[in-house]
């Protein structure tokens, strides 16, 4: 599975810690816009398999995280290199958005 | 080559796939980046039959794709980029590849319109919304202003008045147009105040959502009105901009041609190209409901039925 399960506590290592950019999914059960987006990640995780992580941060169960990064709305997705976030997108994405936004980070 | 190409998949789009395929038919699901339509954007669902305690509305929708996945219909999970219906057969571009299709069900359904004032695009997800459900988790002791005057208005509001400190409804008239039950139920929470006759003009704040501005549309007064966030439900537009070569009404919505013989009705989901057939909101600015919208997307896959075999049957 390419993609990831991330919490306030392991938003860190998981994250800002990581070796490859990692676009955070802020998400909750309760949010239908969130349902669509999945499909989508599924598809472009497996495109970018190993050059991109996908992390999953539900906001229910994690609100220092959302707090942190003045998540709002959500589905928000934001992209982070090198520990720092370089693009923030609210609603759903299309996957040619998402993929055109990950060949700008990936090398 | 697709036998029927179905553009969007709300309960009109999915509801068409499985009448399509159990018909026979090699059926594509072009199901858009924000699949599953405005049902996806709601909570608990009392009026589709079948459900003893009701559902969630991104439940149904989600329960509605399994089926018709199971059933064997493909999907493409990106918005199509153009649909040309000047010749057979028809085309579909997407992701830069043309899907070729002999017949067409138009599903594409309705979106939610924005107010088009200034700060708006700027605050979109910092404090401007137009999805109580998903964003009223970040209001909680906050204060709301819903715009609008609908059922999709009242429904903002009590989910808002769940969480946040106050809900403040601003709409343009004297009254709603909103169900007689949905009106009941936003007048008897108290946390729910209503501004008539004031009509938002543009938005408040930098980084975030800050106040709004109101005018009076009887005394022409302008006032600045604080608050935290603002909910929008002012109604939907058809989402017909990519259609090309087939007739549209003044607001945009599908022309329906409805086709007798001897009298009889033949096909009631047609439009003004032959094998090009339509359901849901993307022609019903009436009706609108989950199960209107499910009906109208049987009787267009029942319509391209009948069609195939009378002029695709070669083939």
């Amino acid at each position: 599975m390419a993609e990831v399960k991330v919490t306030d506590d392991t938003f860190d290592s998981e994250v800002v810690k990581s070796d490859i950019p990692v676009l955070v999914d802020f998400w909750a059960v309760w949010c239908g816009p969130c349902q669509m987006q999945n499909p989508i990640l599924e598809e472009v995780a497996k495109e970018f398999e190993g050059k991109v992580k996908i992390a999953k941060l539900n906001v229910d169960e994690n609100p220092k995280t959302a707090a942190k990064y003045g998540i709002m709305s959500i589905p928000t997705l934001m992209l982070f290199k090198g520990g720092t976030s370089v693009k923030q997108m609210i609603g759903v994405q299309s996957k040619e958005t998402l993929a055109g936004e990950f060949k700008k980070v990936v090398n | 080559m697709y036998d029927v190409i179905i553009l969007g998949s709300g309960p009109a789009g999915l509801t068409a796939g499985i009448y399509s395929v159990r018909a026979g038919y090699k059926t594509l699901i072009v199901a858009g980046t924000k699949w599953g339509g405005q049902l996806m954007l709601t909570t608990l669902v009392e009026n589709f039959p079948g459900f003893v305690e009701g559902i969630q509305g991104p439940e149904l929708m989600m329960n509605m794709r399994k089926q018709v996945e199971r059933l064997g219909v493909e999907f493409l999970n990106t918005d199509f980029e153009q649909a040309d219906f000047s010749s057979r057969p028809f085309k579909i571009k997407a992701e830069g590849k043309i899907h070729e299709t002999k017949s067409v069900i138009v599903a594409t359904g309705a979106d939610s319109l924005w107010l088009n004032i200034p700060g708006e695009m700027q605050l979109r997800g910092k404090g401007v919304s137009t999805c109580a459900v998903c964003d009223a988790f970040f209001f909680r002791d906050k204060n709301t202003v819903v715009v609008g005057g609908g059922d999709s208005a009242m429904e903002e509001a009590l989910v808002l008045a769940k969480v946040a400190k106050t809900v403040t409804i601003v709409h343009r008239r004297d009254g709603f147009r909103a169900s007689e039950a949905m009106q009941k139920r936003v007048f008897s929470e108290p946390k729910i105040k209503v501004l008539w006759n004031k009509a938002v003009t543009k938005y408040m704040g930098s980084d975030h959502v800050t106040g709004v501005g109101l005018k009076d549309l009887k005394t022409g007064k302008e006032e600045e009105f604080a608050t935290d966030g603002v909910f929008i439900a002012i109604g939907h537009k058809p989402n017909t901009d990519k259609l090309k070569g087939i007739e549209l009404d003044a607001k945009g919505y599908i022309v329906k041609k409805e086709i007798k013989e001897k009298g009889l009705m033949k096909y009631r989901s047609a439009t003004s190209v032959p094998g090009v057939f339509v359901g849901g909101d993307v022609h019903d600015y009436r009706y609108k409901q989950a199960i209107t919208a499910s009906a109208f997307g049987c009787m267009a896959a029942l319509d391209v039925d009948k069609w195939m075999e009378e002029n695709e049957k070669s083939s």
